[in-house]
């Protein structure tokens, strides 16, 4: 079969739904555009562990601090499933960490933002996860059979993530002056970071419309971004706190909320490299790897030294 | 007095359990990153029960939070080794093992204890530390007889640690008293199984005992080392600068 | 450029319940089979969704090419006396 033949059998099976698995032939750019994308989906989750780790040695309660490690532990396993799943494509997780470490993968940027009160751990799980999920339920159906398979595992395993940043932030609301304010101060400057975490819109967006032929993307980044608007007004209104965007508004014609303009200049100063925690959080997980290095040697030695002596005896 | 053994029983799950959640995000791979995090997971479980019903004991009626908060340092009565820092993997695995095969043989005792809660609460907990013990020891193994780096720092970090494993078998006057009860576990007599378990992994993983010996203890009587002070410091932190509050 | 070695992958497969099929649930690397195992129990299990795990590292499953799937499995599909509902039976039997 050449080429072409190819490559309409294979558009032929994602129009009727049916999954590309590992072994299955595909174009060079679907492997490539989904190596990208997994790849900086499992950093993310890794990466994510970061900012949310800040707050576990300090957490309130022996029960908030068993939730949140159960949750970055978690995300850790989300990252596994995700590097696994690409690795089916034919890159090494070597590769990929290596790739992170170098500056040549992103990651999602959001995590690039401190967390500064206990109230940030709430509005990252409220306002981040919810993103994140809004992003990752349209991808339970997306085309690469792995990936899809780990995202319905991921969802299912993340559906109290969000609610326990909810539940943080519903009760910091209804605590003291001091609570209510740190709960505020976090929405204040978790919720445009969240707002970004969809990309650029649809119109300046450059992977998108491949992507969505190739239903590797189910669903557009504004489509997205405006689910997010119309449940977080509604929740938010259970907090009594206030979204930092007065031009939030109901809009009858649409049936949705209108939202004022994202900075977008902000974004890209982030994404390529200038936001506030940028080079704490490459430097931190390069120092894990790095302090791991031993570790990991070690256990290869021994691992066949043992093989060594089982042959032998 | 069951109130105090009780805390000194919490207090070394809760102590190893904060030290290991510092390495979450951080671990050697991301396997273990996850596996250290659910041995953390299980300690604070056992703490929580532990504080519970500490707290149902407790004269001032304190909950689990003001018991494991709000105390000052020297009330603490945890293990000197448990509190030790994580100066490398090595020695979170090796403090890990010289605990985990204390833990075991202690739990195991307790399951017996004539104190139903307690000896329900040991049974929850003696599972959770079997695998602990399994999961601590092959690490041990493959660290220890793995490469000459490897082996070196296991060795420091035996070295390190080793003077302050003789305190898990020191009985204060409250257990002595426990002991003849039937609810508390005699340490002492869980001295020789410790270390023939212990001896035996040691040699398999190629490690010596240091010489010196066993001579640092004080953390059971609320003497702890300086490590302590800054673990509570940032534990504590959010109910020491917000008092009374709900999270 | 990298002479570092990441440890093998391995393929992990779980029993829900006793006397259920194992099943594919995903990878992860190890690097030796205690290893895999125990990093099989905390990664798939953190929920309690196992009571028996198999790891085999992956290099060892042989797998079918889609390639040679009309040859493989096209024969079955035109065996369609091989399942119940190929046979019409009289509606006074019922249950068989």
């Amino acid at each position: 079969m050449d080429e072409k033949e190819l490559l309409n059998r294979f558009q032929a099976q994602i129009d009727a739904e049916i999954k590309i698995e590992p072994k299955d032939w595909m174009p060079d750019a679907y492997r490539q555009t989904l190596i990208r994308q997994m790849s900086q989906h499992a950093h993310s989750e890794i990466v994510g562990m970061l900012p949310e780790g800040n707050w576990v040695t300090r957490a309130p309660t022996l029960k908030r601090k068993a939730i949140l490690l159960a949750k970055i532990q978690d995300e850790a396993g989300h990252g596994l499933y995700l590097y696994s799943a690409t690795e089916t494509l034919g890159i090494s997780r070597q590769e990929m960490i290596d790739a992170l470490h170098e500056g040549r993968a992103k990651y999602s940027s959001v995590f690039n933002y401190p967390t500064l009160n206990w109230a940030d751990i709430g509005a990252i799980g409220w306002l981040v996860d919810g993103a994140a999920i809004m992003n990752q339920v349209a991808l339970m159906r997306t085309s690469y059979g792995p990936y899809s398979r780990a995202m319905i595992r991921i969802c299912k395993e993340e559906s109290f993530h969000q609610r326990q940043g909810f539940d943080i932030l519903y009760t910091l609301s209804r605590g003291s002056d001091e609570q209510k304010a740190m709960a505020q101060d976090a929405l204040n400057r978790w919720w445009w970071p969240s707002m970004m975490m969809f990309g650029p819109h649809d119109s300046e967006s450059t992977h998108s419309q491949q992507s969505t032929k190739w239903k590797i993307k189910r669903k557009s980044n504004d489509e997205l971004r405006q689910d997010f608007v119309d449940n977080s007004v509604q929740q938010v209104k259970v907090l009594g706190l206030t979204l930092p965007d007065p031009d939030l508004k109901w809009n009858e014609e649409r049936q949705h909320y209108d939202y004022g303009p994202i900075d977008w200049e902000e974004f890209w100063a982030v994404v390529k490299g200038r936001g506030p925690c940028n080079r704490e959080r490459i430097a931190a997980r390069k120092k894990a790897y790095d302090d791991g290095e031993w570790v990991r040697e070690a256990a290869l030695a021994y691992a066949k030294k043992k093989k060594a002596k089982e042959v032998l005896a | 007095m069951l109130f105090e053994y009780i805390l000194q029983l919490a207090d070394n799950q809760l102590i190893l359990a904060q030290r290991l959640s510092e390495l979450c995000g951080h671990g050697p791979a991301l396997e273990q990153d996850i596996a250290i995090t659910n041995i953390s997971l299980d300690l604070i479980g056992q703490s929580r029960l532990l504080f519970q019903y500490a707290g149902k004991l407790d004269e001032q009626h304190r909950n689990e939070d003001q018991l494991a908060f709000l105390r000052p340092e020297k009330e603490y009565r945890n293990l000197l080794l448990v509190e030790q820092p994580n100066r490398d993997f090595a020695h979170v695995v090796l403090r890990q093992y010289l605990f985990d095969e204390f833990n075991f043989l202690n739990y195991s005792g307790l399951t017996n204890s004539k104190d139903e809660e307690l000896a329900a609460i040991a049974t929850k907990s003696l599972m959770e530390v079997k695998y602990h013990l399994r999961f601590s020891k092959n690490w041990v193994l493959r660290l220890g007889d793995g490469t000459a780096i490897s082996h070196r720092k296991m060795q420091d970090a035996l070295n390190n640690l080793w003077m302050y494993a003789g305190e898990m078998f020191e009985k204060t006057a409250i257990e002595r008293d426990l002991v003849k009860a039937g609810i508390a576990v005699d340490v002492e007599q869980l001295m020789p199984t410790w270390k023939e378990s212990v001896m035996s992994t040691l040699k398999e993983a190629t490690l010596n005992i240091p010489e010196g010996g066993w001579y640092q203890s004080g953390g059971k009587k609320g003497v702890h080392s300086e490590h302590l002070g800054h673990l509570l410091a940032e534990m504590q932190f959010m109910q020491r600068a917000y008092p009374n509050l709900t999270w | 450029m990298s002479t570092k070695k990441d440890w093998p992958l391995w393929e992990v497969f779980i029993a829900s319940k006793r006397g259920l099929n194992h099943k594919h649930v995903g990878s992860l690397h190890a690097a030796d089979a205690e290893m895999a195992l125990e990093n099989a129990r905390d990664v798939y299990t953190r929920r309690k969704e196992g009571e028996s795990i198999w790891v085999v590292e992956s290099k060892f499953i042989f797998a079918s090419n889609p390639e040679d799937n009309d040859a493989f499995f096209e024969p079955a599909k035109n065996k369609v006396y091989r399942h119940p509902t190929f046979y019409d039976l009289p509606d006074e039997v019922n249950k068989m």
